[in-house]
């Protein structure tokens, strides 16, 4: 891959005199078949792990045991991911994790753009001190023990509403869609004021519209924070099996095997595997297959939206 | 409506304009501050407010809400004066003890393993801060130099994809790496095939590998994702400066330290800002995933000192003591940067 790299530069010395920086010399190539070299070893070094997990999921579980197996599987079988796909809990958690995805994001953007877009005008007369009581949430932080008491107090344990409830503002997010819409021209709020739209209909049929790509952006973050959660399962739902997530379905099982499993080659967490129905699997391989089950979706989900990433982090943070 | 605001703000900028006249030092150097430049404070009249009654309809209950979800907890902190037994029901039916469990946890008899939890928040948070923050400057700059647009696209797309996998997932992608050849343990076969050591390495059960796992582990996840930061302050550069450089003779590394590198540097300190007040929260699951009894002598941070003794031994006025500690620390080490930047006239957080 290198080669080609370096040797399409070279061809293109007769357009010299465009630009200093089209000059290739000995030092430039070098350095660009080091850095390519570099990059593409770093690239792999971030993918070696995926697929070394997706290799085993695909590989037959008592051979897996054997060790050594790299990005292909040896054995091939489906096996483990039957296993999985018997798992009753699994599927409920598969859902549970998808349905308070989804209502976890679409609360966030609602309430969060609304209170972003009052935050965003500049007659509004309270908008600094409010900006300045939610940025101090991103660092005052009452602590676990508390937080899970004001749950309990709520009435909010072991309920569906846990998951979407206290989340439905991100300070960071209310940042990066303020400052958005502070963008926004001052002109276009003003025709549609001129046109008779009071603020709700400005937030909602002009901004909003407007705002598509950092909402993407945000949206994002808010679906892979949540997907990905496991504390809050395991702090205010961890009593009732029907509102377990996929990662706290994952957490359990890679504790039981991690535990015992750090240099024993993994024997322990076959009781995980003695729950799947009797079928024959290993830990390892059965570990590997949830893995995926869990990583895929969002893996899934972000080439879609990547392309919003830059333009949103970069509003979001530097301005902040 | 409209006008009304519009001709407030115009008057009220009169005494505005005027300040840049001002010619005593004093004066240019409070220029640049946000505040003067966000405009002057206007009064606040019950008129306004009426006025503005829709803007507040979509702001007040949203910030009842937070002060609920995020402020009230704080009446939880009781406990860290009491002998709280979840048994007693409220926390207002408990025994009230003042101090002791502040004297308990800093100098009592938990005094020597909080001191190790604290030590071993600040080191793993300040290992993967620095190998991070340097880990993704470097790569940023590395980045910048590939001039082929598709290669650079796939290999920051591949670099950040790791961001998006939850720490269970990464956990468990890193307790494979690190165990043995037979488990999967590629990194150890990696270091055998080398010849660097001839026995697979245990890394998990050595104590003083940890704090390095934990922030190899932290560089992996969120080295592409740091970059992207660098790389668009990078593009921000004005490139004459480039040309401006090179004309004067400049190399490639003389580029990248006069010109690159001090031109990241207002984004580095806000990113610095924002971590700082983080130093204590982070590094919640991996020590909490990979940690286990022999190690737990550098594994144990104050997060999962505070989940375990707390919230699964049913200890909570220690652990909300150790919450408090968190916190406050968190406000100064955030109020005390932003104070710094603002004094360096660097961009500041709030």
């Amino acid at each position: 891959m290198s080669s080609t790299l370096v040797a399409k530069p070279l061809t293109r010395r007769a357009s010299r005199g465009r630009s200093p920086r089209r000059q290739w010399t000995v030092e430039r190539v070098v350095f660009t078949t080091l850095n390519t070299t570099f990059l593409v070893f770093l690239s792999a070094l971030m993918v070696y792990p995926l697929l070394n997990t997706l290799a085993i999921s695909f590989n037959d579980g008592m051979d897996a045991v054997r060790g050594g197996i790299g990005i292909w599987p040896r054995v091939f079988s489906l096996q483990n991911y039957q296993v999985v796909f018997n798992m009753q809990t699994l599927y409920q958690a598969f859902f549970m994790s998808v349905l308070k995805t989804v209502v976890v994001v679409a609360t966030n953007l609602l309430f969060t753009s609304m209170l972003a877009y009052a935050l965003s005008r500049n007659e509004f007369i309270f908008r600094r001190s409010i900006t300045l009581l939610f940025v101090l949430t991103m660092y005052f932080d009452a602590g676990l023990i508390p937080n899970y008491l004001l749950i309990k107090d709520l009435g909010l344990l072991n309920s569906f509403q846990a998951y979407w409830v206290p989340t439905i503002i991100s300070a960071f997010n209310l940042i990066l869609l303020r400052t958005y819409m502070k963008s926004i021209p001052e002109e276009v709020i003003e025709s549609a004021r001129i046109d008779g739209a009071g603020e709700f209909r400005t937030w909602w049929q002009i901004v909003m519209p407007l705002c598509k790509p950092t909402l993407a952006v945000v949206g994002l973050f808010v679906a892979v924070g949540s997907w990905n959660s496991w504390l809050d399962t395991l702090l205010y739902n961890s009593g009732e099996q029907w509102l377990s997530t996929l990662q706290y379905e994952l957490q359990k099982l890679l504790s039981s095997s991690m535990n015992a499993g750090v240099n024993s080659g993994g024997q322990a967490g076959s009781a995980a595997a003695a729950a799947a129905g009797g079928q024959v699997t290993t830990p390892i391989a059965l570990r590997s297959a949830i893995t995926m089950v869990a990583a895929v979706p969002i893996l899934f989900v972000y080439p879609f939206l990547q392309k919003h990433f830059v333009s949103g982090l970069m509003i979001g943070s530097v301005k902040g | 409506m409209t006008d009304a605001t519009v001709s407030t703000r115009v008057t009220a900028t009169g005494p505005e304009t005027a300040l840049p006249l001002a010619t005593s030092s004093r004066a240019r150097r409070r220029k640049p501050r946000k505040k003067a430049a966000m405009g002057p404070r206007r009064k606040i009249t019950w008129d306004r407010i009426w006025a503005q009654r829709a803007l507040l309809a979509m702001a007040v209950p949203l910030l009842l809400y937070q002060i609920l979800f995020k402020y009230v907890p704080a009446y939880g902190w009781a406990i860290a004066f009491q002998h709280y037994k979840p048994g007693r029901g409220s926390i207002w039916n408990q025994k009230w003890v003042g101090f002791e469990n502040f004297v308990n946890l800093f100098t009592g008899v938990n005094g020597e393993r909080f001191r190790r939890v604290v030590v071993n928040t600040l080191g793993q948070s300040v290992l993967s801060l620095v190998v991070g923050t340097l880990g993704a400057i470097v790569l940023a700059l590395l980045l910048n130099e590939v001039k082929s647009l598709p290669f650079k696209r796939v290999m920051q797309n591949i670099t950040y994809m790791p961001h998006f996998l939850s720490w269970v997932i990464v956990a468990s992608l890193a307790a494979v790496a690190l165990s043995l050849p037979s488990s999967g343990g590629f990194i150890n076969q990696a270091l055998m095939n080398l010849h660097i050591v001839d026995q697979p390495v245990l890394f998990l059960t050595q104590p003083n590998y940890f704090w390095g796992i934990v922030a190899g582990t932290n560089l992996w996840k969120e080295l592409g994702w740091n970059t992207i930061l660098y790389l668009t302050a990078i593009t921000a550069i004005d490139p004459a400066l480039y040309e401006a450089a090179e004309v004067d003779g400049a190399g490639r590394y003389r580029k990248m330290f006069n010109i690159t590198l001090p031109g990241i540097r207002p984004t580095i300190v806000v990113l610095l800002i924002i971590n700082s007040g983080w130093i204590l929260s982070t590094n919640f699951e991996l020590p909490y995933f990979l940690g286990n009894g022999l190690v737990s002598e550098r594994a144990e941070t104050i997060d999962v000192f505070v989940l375990r003794y707390g919230y699964q031994l049913g200890n909570y006025s220690l652990a909300v003591v150790a919450g408090i500690f968190k916190t406050v620390v968190a406000i100064i080490l955030v109020g005390s940067a932003n104070l710094a930047a603002k004094r360096l006239n660097q961009e500041s957080l709030v």
